[in-house]
């Protein structure tokens, strides 16, 4: 199954069982159902649940806000990720803030859920990865879907499990790519509410710490780097973006005591570094290394946004950084 | 045919069947699976675009465009080869290969595909022709779905305060994407700018001549009494949203695809000057494509 079906279904089983939980967004009804169909035949099978709004980002995340008080539970849909700019003082000096501001045991379940990246020429205003602004603001989590976790269950978590805001990220690549099989890769799974997955069987030579689509390039450079340099490499699937658990990815780095971060955001001032500020403690055979954007605009002519985002040579090159220097 | 021969009625049906042209080969182009990305055409819509940006003076005004921007860029005189350069991802593109279909900027001319993000941006244009004493108007067009965004509401309202030369030119195709007008926009869209004091006149034709005519005094107003107006244009796109998907119902399509504004125009032509047309188009074309294919693919960031 792929992941837009993962994702789709579950808000089908959700909706069916809780009338609650409301979809709000643009272009959400049938027959169109949606920019990316993630609520395709939604308003068909619940049509008192589904509401199509007009093209008013901040003020649908602010009217989930006020439904969450309500004791609803929304989902609402920013049609790019690029527009979260826009939805920006509604999550951050609003909904995010109330529980605490208040000093009142305030449930605030609201799920922003929005495509975000590129590698699909979409240029410069359609294309980016822009959760980094979101991390690290108290009373907001992120989390990121991917393919090797049930990308459906992880939205299941968000709207049923969590009561403050959630930014429910989702690559854009990842709706027509086919969720992980369970067996199919050497996976261990932590306890947390929201899952981190440690892949990779052996004794691994390095870590690989990353969220969202970029595990498919990082499935190949370990692949790669296995085959030509016979090094084993162990991937940190994160979930939970912000804030960050780090007992997983301590446990592999003290392991393996080399380990590269990959984002598709811009590196600079970007998520990998908080990830490397945390595992700082820990002694490195070298140092970390960080793969993400450059400090550019994302271009829309292919050639150009290829110089822009990360590639899988990127990668390899940075694992490769790791052990050269300072041989396994 | 030497330009100065053509009478206003060749030249209205020239620029618009340019348009035309253009954006079905972007379209084809898109189908070949030459370009990546999206792109938002207006066909249609060209004679908004040839009547009233076309109108404009490229050394003094300015135009703020959105997602819906490749008639107003042609209209606005910016050059064929490298708005294909820049869809194409070729390094002849206006914009190097950096911003694509939404994201253009010749001279006086901007586009940018988050909606209601030009529109404050065009009343500090406006401001600014205002503050250093030029007659140079500014145009930032809309369409009925970004009615929906705040910014518009917070520029009216700075625009009627401080008496900023804009007009505001309002498409309203009855669709924001998927989303009919009804499922959208609350109340009257000619009457949204009226309780600020701004001077608002709508307009339903595809005829591009009355089109010309009425916007015309639209950008009289705002040139001479440096005030903003509201201009409202009722009309329709014939092709999808974007690319793919079209959920319109196709009799409503057709019916208007009835009061296409080159079949409007076209009526008042001899078949020789429609043959001229046709030509001067295709050779247009044909040389602007062949500059791309010469310029080669956009490496340099
Ligand atoms: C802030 C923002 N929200 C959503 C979109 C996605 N989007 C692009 S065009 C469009 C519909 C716009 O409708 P309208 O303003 O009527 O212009 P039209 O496409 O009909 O020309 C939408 C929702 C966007 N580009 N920017
Ligand atoms: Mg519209």
């Amino acid at each position: 199954m792929r992941v837009l079906e993962q994702l789709n279904q579950s808000l089908h089983a959700v909706m069916a069982e809780r009338s609650d939980v409301l979809f709000i967004g643009e272009d959400v009804l049938d027959p169109y159902g949606g920019a990316f169909k993630v609520s395709k035949g939604l308003s068909t099978a619940f049509p008192d649940q589904v509401i199509t709004t007009p093209i008013s980002e901040a003020s649908i995340v602010g009217l989930g806000t006020g439904l969450a008080l309500q004791g609803y539970r929304p989902v609402v849909e920013i049609m790019f990720g690029d527009f979260i700019t826009l939805i920006a003082d509604q999550l951050v000096n609003q909904a995010a803030k109330m529980t605490w501001m208040y000093n009142r045991d305030l449930a605030v379940p609201i799920v922003v859920r929005t495509p975000m990246g590129g590698r699909r020429g979409y240029g410069p205003t359609h294309s980016q990865t822009l959760e980094k602004h979101f991390l690290g603001v108290p009373g907001l989590t992120v989390l990121a879907a991917s393919q090797a976790l049930d990308a459906g269950a992880l939205l299941r978590i968000a709207i049923e499990e969590i009561d403050t805001p959630v930014l429910f990220v989702e690559n854009k690549l990842l709706y027509a790519r086919q969720a992980i099989e369970p067996g199919e890769l050497d996976m261990r799974k932590s306890d947390a509410q929201v899952p981190t997955l440690t892949i990779g069987g052996g004794r691994p030579d390095f870590s690989i710490i990353t969220y969202g689509d970029n595990l498919s390039l990082v499935l190949e450079a370990v692949a790669y780097l296995h085959e030509e340099e016979e090094l084993n490499g162990e991937i940190l699937m994160v979930h939970q973006v912000s804030p960050i658990d780090f007992e997983p990815l301590r446990v592999s780095v003290m392991t393996t005591r080399r380990v590269v971060v990959v984002e598709e955001g811009i590196e600079a001032h970007g998520w990998g570094a908080e990830v490397i500020a945390g595992l700082s403690d820990i002694s490195l055979e070298a140092p970390p290394e960080r793969v993400g954007a450059r400090s550019l605009p994302i271009p829309a002519a292919r050639g150009l946004e290829e110089q822009v985002l990360p590639q899988k040579q990127d990668v390899i090159d940075a694992v490769i950084r790791t052990v050269d220097r300072y041989h396994v | 045919m030497p330009v100065a021969t053509e009478n206003l009625s060749q030249i209205l049906y020239r620029d618009m069947l340019l348009i035309r042209r253009t954006e079905e080969k972007i379209l084809e182009l898109f189908s070949a699976g030459k370009v990546g990305g999206t792109t938002h055409t207006c066909i249609g819509q060209e004679a908004n675009a040839v009547a009233l940006v076309g109108q404009l003076d490229r050394q003094r005004d300015f135009v703020v465009s959105n997602h819906r921007c490749h008639g107003h860029y042609l209209a606005y005189g910016g050059p064929l080869d490298g708005l294909l350069g820049e869809i194409l991802g070729t390094a002849n593109g206006v914009c190097g290969g950096r911003g694509g279909s939404q994201h253009i900027k010749y001279d006086r001319f901007q586009s940018n595909g988050v909606l209601g993000g030009g529109i404050p941006i065009a009343c500090g244009m406006a401001m600014g022709e205002k503050l250093k004493g030029g007659d140079g108007i500014t145009v930032v067009s809309i369409g009925d779905g970004a009615l929906g965004e705040g910014t518009l509401y917070e520029s009216l309202n700075m625009a009627a305060l401080w008496d900023l030369p804009i007009l505001f030119l309002v498409e309203n195709n009855r669709y924001a994407q998927s989303t009919p007008l009804h499922l959208g926009v609350a109340g009257s869209i000619v009457d949204r700018a009226r309780p600020f004091g701004i001077r608002a006149d709508e307009i339903d034709t595809t005829d591009v001549e009355e089109l010309l005519v009425w916007s015309s005094r639209a950008i009289e107003a705002v040139r001479l009494e440096r005030k903003p107006h509201w201009a409202v244009m009722h009309t329709y796109r014939f092709s999808a949203h974007s690319k793919g998907d079209d959920t319109r119902d196709e009799d409503e399509v057709r019916a208007y695809q009835e009061k296409d504004p080159l079949r409007i125009q076209s009526a008042r032509l001899n078949a020789e000057q429609l043959d001229e047309a046709e030509a001067w188009v295709r050779d247009v074309l044909g040389r602007a494509l062949a500059a791309c294919d010469a310029a080669g693919e956009a490496m340099k960031l």
